[in-house]
């Protein structure tokens, strides 16, 4: 079976790979470019380790063909940090302990980036709805939202 | 490695005549939010799978007769966003944004959660109390289908070899009407329904009922429409009476199974419950005062 031939941007790169039909987003991102930051964690669609941006919509990179990505714009983990400077979520992260095994982390980081981005000025029943498909099973969560709210906060104020 | 093909035609003929042509297992593909977890956990090992998001008739939204033409794979976070469709029929908005988490309603479609056909689709039952039809289109043409004519059992439908659903109308609705959606999940987020019940409904210049539907998912093998429990509705000002005789039908229509999420004795009685509240709030939504 050949490869099939796919150009897309990604993290405003343009990439060109090769995929089997039955590789994921996910298997392309880790496997074949070496971005490990998404993490696999459940492979269904249910733990949003492998949330990634599609043409700017957040979706698991589980659930996404590598197939379908001609001409589409990818946006990781690895694109959320300049160099050494560091997001504001993710200086919250940090000073608010949000993270633990940090399996969970670049998922809820990338989520949570999308939803500031749409909604600079969440509540947080709305953090708490908007992250409710990324599954983390070491802090309780409480500190995430913390952190999720900090970070709104002083990105609202600079 | 198997040898599945991926094919991403931009034409809704071409989806057609590879999906018709197919030798072994063909698949549509949508969202992918259900056949991806299928793939992976080899359920279904298909031959062919036929990407159809390149097709534009089923990515945009577009306003028909007074109502709203929805392409089938329409995400759901695309169809929230939509301001015409929510104010039209709130019900099937708030039904499909009910289906998984942000990440899944940024793939996840109407046509996808109708035509992978289990009966607890949350967006199903509020379809079928619209009066939603869908356009299918096959080797054989295009043919208009009532929405819940499309499952036919749990997992399966009534599309023929090579017919895909292009889309959904949301019909044009009398003035004073409204619908909702209500499921019940044993948590807040995350969760299939235990039970979901849709309610679409019409009042007159006096408020009493002059239209009503009423459909209810997750307790019986397909997402059912009640007549009867509808008709408890019509001719009343959704008085106690009344909502008790809704709650009664829906109830009594259940044909549910046991499984970890409920019992049919719960499933039976929550579905009254559900029934009864969406009634309210799309008689609310109707301008009930």
């Amino acid at each position: 079976m050949a490869k099939i031939h796919v150009s897309t941007t990604i993290n405003g790169d343009a990439v060109e790979f090769l995929c089997e039909p039955e590789e994921t987003l996910l298997d392309v991102l880790r496997d074949g470019l070496g971005l490990t930051g998404s993490k696999e964690g459940c492979s269904s669609g249910d733990c949003g380790a492998c949330s990634v941006l599609l043409d700017g919509r957040l979706v698991c990179a589980c659930l996404v063909m590598g197939a379908e990505l001609g001409g589409c714009e990818v946006e990781t983990i690895e694109a959320m940090a300049h160099g050494d400077v560091l997001h504001p979520l993710q200086s919250k992260f940090i000073e608010h302990a949000a993270l633990q095994c940090g399996v969970c982390t670049p998922g809820i980081l990338v989520a949570a980036k999308a939803l500031l981005d749409k909604n600079p000025d969440p509540s947080e029943t709305e953090v708490r709805y908007w992250l409710a498909g990324n599954l983390c099973r070491c802090t309780g969560y409480d500190k995430i939202v913390r952190a999720v709210l900090d970070a709104a906060a002083d990105m609202r104020g600079s | 490695m198997n040898d599945m093909r991926y094919e991403a035609p931009d034409t809704i003929d071409g989806a057609v005549a590879l999906l018709a042509g197919g030798r072994g297992e063909v698949r549509a593909l949508a969202g992918g939010t259900d056949l991806l977890v299928q793939l992976r956990a080899e359920m279904i090992a298909p031959e062919l799978v036929v990407d159809l998001k390149r097709i534009p008739e089923l990515r945009s939204i577009a306003a028909e007769d007074g109502g709203f033409r929805v392409g089938a794979a329409v995400s759901g976070a695309e169809l929230g966003e939509h301001p015409g469709v929510k104010a039209l029929w709130p019900g099937v908005v708030e039904a499909v944004e009910l289906i998984g988490s942000t990440q899944i309603q940024g793939r996840a479609s109407l046509g996808g959660n109708l035509c992978n056909a289990s009966p607890a689709a949350d967006s199903v039952p509020a379809m079928i109390a619209a009066r939603a039809v869908a356009r299918v289109a096959g080797p054989a043409g295009t043919r208009e289908v009532p929405v819940e004519e499309i499952a036919i059992g749990p997992g399966k439908t009534s599309l023929a070899k090579g017919e895909i659903v292009v889309s959904v109308l949301l019909p044009a609705r009398p003035a004073r009407s409204g619908d909702a959606y209500l499921r019940f999940i044993p948590r807040t987020e995350m969760d299939i329904a235990v039970v979901g019940a849709g309610v679409s409904l019409t009042l007159d210049e006096s408020g009493v009922c002059s239209a009503a539907r009423v459909a209810l998912g997750a307790v019986a093998a397909l997402a059912m429409l009640v007549p009867e429990a509808a008709a408890a509705l019509v001719g009343t000002t959704l008085d106690e009476a009344a909502l008790e005789r809704l709650a009664a039908a829906a109830s009594g229509a259940c044909r549910p199974i046991d499984d970890k999420r409920g019992t049919k004795e719960y499933r039976i009685k929550v579905a009254g419950v559900l029934a009864r509240r969406a009634a309210l709030i799309a008689a609310e939504r109707a301008g009930r005062s």
